[in-house]
């Protein structure tokens, strides 16, 4: 656990003034979870964070894990003990990849072999092609260097990671995977993580607990990302937070057991008379392993089903999903009928929007 | 001092003749080195090729250059051709790499924009490449401008009359004032020729002055 | 006059003695490895505590206008002082090999310095994040990736060095300075221009020595030559592999790195 007691920064402006980037902070961050720092340009995240290391030391108050004041340890071995994940990576352009993750486990005094063993395991672990061990750090894209900076800050097995923004540099698209990645990391490895990031939907995909700081590095909310959307604390929070707020609470309600429509399905190549023979204006078309493909409009197949009368606007949502997934499969859908697969993929029936919403009303009713 | 006023006619002339040998060879050296520096960002094998070439003669020492030269152009060796064209081939040396960068670094939308508003590749250069680049082609002739008027020096050992004049014949004399004053009015003209070029680069950057 | 000079070099007399080419390449060796000795000790830790800490940047600078001052003026003054204290062989050579350093500092200082400056503030804060000790810093991170700067630093002063090492034969310094400068004296163009040949071969022969040192000494990583074979394969396997997609950071990381590097 990482846990900040009243702690300030303050900087010198020069003429006699000071800023303040943290002021009187109090939180923790549990133990085998993500804590994620969010706020705007200015709210003294980043500072909060890299007071954990003592890259930057407090003007006054404590910080400790796991009860031991991080003033009274040494820096370098504090530092060693905990995983470090900055914005552009910051990898070591003149050492191959292999040789940047074992970095901090050469450091600790680990022989060489079994430093790049490890380091080997990790770079396949965070989804890298072990071929890219001996490349350097220009030769990679900004999410392949990013993936290696995770494994260096996991290469000594640290207890404690802290992230700055890992993932703001990249594309969306790989900002995405790298997230779904790093939350699949964290189901096998339950470390304590303190990560900051700006971006507020990031933080309510990836935190089990959120701390939203105001400018001058005040907190103003510390709650799981469900309490901040349905119940922010002021309206600097619930600005933050942004709009459709409503929507995305949605995303942490299970998706519950419904009873799901069966659907008449058609495989791909089916003939217009197979389809027909349905009787339905909207048939679901699906894969060989019984996969959702997408909707096919029966009037418009004329001999067979083929891939490019499929209509590919709905989403499909997972019987494990989220109550958000099952509206949005039900709202995108051409038929009006939501697609649902079970976790292995394979599709078994479809749910409508009106179905839906009866379940969410009965949990506000619950809630309230 | 005293000798240095006395000797002020003779120190004026050894300055214009220096000022003369370090600055044409500038002047020269940057109207060759403009097209082979706009000729180096066309393909990358011609920037190597020119880079390296350029390199090469750049290593070549200066005293080594001057006696060499008349042996290749067929000059005199006691021409000052010589020691014109030696410094402007270390000056062309110098700056065909920066122009090359120079050129370079203009923004890519400040260049699309002019591609996109039908500049062909000629007038681009002239009204919006060339322009921009003129602070980083200012420095390089700087730097180009302080070791000119340093090596010129040298070429008073092979009896060529400049500033460097003071330097030779002070030290055969055993005359210390004499050198003193040669090596101040090298500096002098140095930081004269570092202040023209600021002042034409302050002139013809008039936007850079501009502060937000 | 090709024929005198080829006649120059095959003549046996000008390969034996105290006046013969090999021993004049070695004097002029041995000036050039004595003053970048003394200028590295003097420069490299200089120019890295300055790029380390930030401090003290007028000292670069400074370094640097000293430049504007004339080479073979300093080189006679520091003579005409110094000299006269010197009762021995040494009364040449200590004021030559002083001014040789003078000159070679500042190159090698501001290489030095650039490149510790120029390692990117991220790698650098990645370091002392992971716990690496300010002397650890230095050593494993910014001093590799100075490693180019400093070595394009190092040649042109050691070209600096050659170059004046043959004018401070005025100073009656040894090396091959000395056929240009009793040529000039004696007439003898022939001389001079044999060793105006040698001294430009020996200064494009160091300088290829150390482009070739450059080559094994610098991390591929930083001077692009890894990125130059990989481009190919980095995109062709993106289009294998599409969730290892190669994004416009990497491109452009690619282009940057190789681009930099091509000097000479």
């Amino acid at each position: 656990m990482i846990r900040f007691d009243g702690v300030t920064k303050q900087y010198d402006t020069g003429s006699g003034t000071t800023s303040v980037a943290v002021d009187h902070l109090s939180l923790e961050a549990p133990t085998g979870k993500i804590t994620v720092l969010v706020g705007p340009s200015g709210c003294g995240k980043t500072t909060t964070l890299r007071m954990v290391n003592r890259m930057i030391s407090p003007s006054s108050g404590t910080i400790s894990i796991d009860g031991r004041d991080t003033a009274s340890m040494d820096v370098a071995e504090l530092r060693r003990g905990m995983g470090y994940v900055i914005q552009h990576a910051g990898l070591f352009p003149h050492r191959t990849v292999l040789d940047n993750v074992t970095t901090v486990p050469r450091l600790l005094g680990v022989d060489k072999r079994s430093a790049r063993a490890r380091a080997m395991e990790l770079i396949e672990r965070v989804g890298l092609d072990p071929d890219l061990a001996r490349r350097y750090p220009a030769q990679l894209s900004g999410g392949q260097q990013q993936r290696v900076g995770v494994a260096r800050a996991l290469a000594a097995d640290p207890p404690v990671m802290l992230m700055d923004e890992p993932f703001s540099a990249v594309d969306p698209v790989v900002r995405e995977q790298l997230q779904n990645e790093f939350l699949r990391l964290q189901s096998e490895l339950s470390k304590t993580i303190l990560f900051v990031t700006h971006d507020i939907d990031e933080a309510v995909k990836l935190g089990d607990q959120v701390a939203v700081l105001r400018i001058g590095g005040v907190l103003a909310q510390l709650a799981t990302p469900a309490t901040l959307l349905s119940d922010p604390v002021d309206d600097f929070v619930a600005g933050f937070v942004g709009r459709d707020r409503g929507y995305r609470a949605l995303s942490f309600a299970a998706a519950p057991e419904l009873r799901l429509e069966p659907e008449p399905t058609v495989p791909l190549g089916a003939s217009a008379e197979q389809v027909r023979a349905t009787g339905a204006t909207w048939v679901i078309c699906v894969g060989e392993s019984g996969e959702p493909l997408g909707w096919v409009r029966a009037a418009a197949v004329t001999e067979s089903v083929t891939r490019d009368l499929l209509h590919r606007g709905g989403t499909v949502a997972s019987t494990d999903g989220s109550l958000r997934a099952l509206l949005d499969a039900a709202l995108s859908s051409p038929s009006g009928r939501g697609v649902v697969a079970d976790t292995e993929g394979r599709f078994v029936g479809t749910i409508r929007a009106s179905e839906v919403v009866p379940v969410i009303e009965a949990r506000q009713a619950a809630s309230t | 001092m005293t000798w240095a006023l006395d000797h002020l006619d003779e120190i004026l002339t050894r300055a214009v003749q220096h000022a003369w040998l370090a600055g044409l060879p500038l002047v020269l050296g940057l109207l060759i080195a403009l097209p082979l520096g706009w000729l180096a960002n066309r393909k990358a094998w011609i920037h190597g090729t020119l880079l390296t070439t350029t390199g090469l003669l750049y290593t070549i020492p200066s005293l080594a250059l001057f006696i060499l030269l008349p042996s290749i152009l067929g000059t005199k060796i006691l021409d000052p051709v010589n020691v014109i064209i030696a410094m402007t081939v270390y000056t062309v040396a110098l700056l065909t790499r920066t122009v090359a960068d120079g050129l370079s670094a203009v923004d890519p939308a400040t260049r699309q924009a002019a591609v996109a508003m039908g500049f062909g590749p000629v007038a681009r250069v002239r009204s919006v490449d060339l322009p921009l680049a003129i602070p980083v082609v200012a420095a390089g002739l700087r730097v180009a401008a302080v070791s000119n008027v340093s090596i010129v020096s040298v070429a008073s050992l092979i009896g060529i009359s400049q500033l460097g004049y003071f330097l030779t014949d002070g030290y055969a004399r055993t005359f210390p004032t004499e050198v003193w004053v040669g090596i101040v009015a090298c500096v002098l003209l140095a930081l004269v020729f570092d202040l023209v070029i600021l002042g034409i680069a302050w002139l013809l950057t008039p936007w850079t002055r501009v502060r937000a | 006059m090709n024929g005198a000079l080829l006649d120059w070099f095959r003549d046996p007399a000008n390969w034996t003695g105290p006046d013969g080419v090999p021993t004049r390449v070695a004097e002029h060796l041995r000036y050039t490895a004595v003053t970048l000795l003394i200028a590295l000790v003097i420069a490299v830790p200089i120019g890295a505590w300055v790029g380390h800490t930030g401090r003290m940047r007028w000292l670069v600078t400074g370094a640097n206008a000293a430049r504007a001052v004339p080479t073979l003026g300093l080189l006679f003054a520091v003579s005409m002082l110094v000299g006269p204290l010197i009762k021995s062989d040494l009364a040449f050579v200590i004021p030559s090999i002083a001014v040789l350093v003078l000159l070679a500092v500042p190159p090698l200082l501001s290489g030095t310095y650039a490149g510790i400056e120029s390692v990117d503030p991220e790698a650098r804060d990645a370091a002392s994040g992971m716990g690496m000790t300010g002397s650890q810093v230095l050593w494993q991170v910014e001093l590799p990736c100075a490693l180019p700067l400093f070595l394009s630093g190092l040649r042109s002063a050691t070209l600096q060095v050659i170059a004046t090492a043959t004018v401070a034969a005025s100073v009656s310094l040894g090396g091959l300075g000395r056929y240009l400068i009793d040529g000039l004296a004696s007439r003898d163009y022939t001389q001079m221009v044999a060793g105006s040949v040698l001294v430009a071969l020996l200064a494009l022969v160091a300088d290829g020595v150390l482009a070739l040192l450059e080559r094994y000494a610098v991390s591929p990583g930083i001077s692009g030559r890894a990125s130059r074979v990989a481009r190919t394969r980095a995109t062709s396997r993106a289009t294998a592999d599409s969730t290892l997609s190669v994004g416009p950071a990497g491109a452009t990381a690619l282009a940057g790195t190789s681009s930099e590097r091509d000097r000479t």
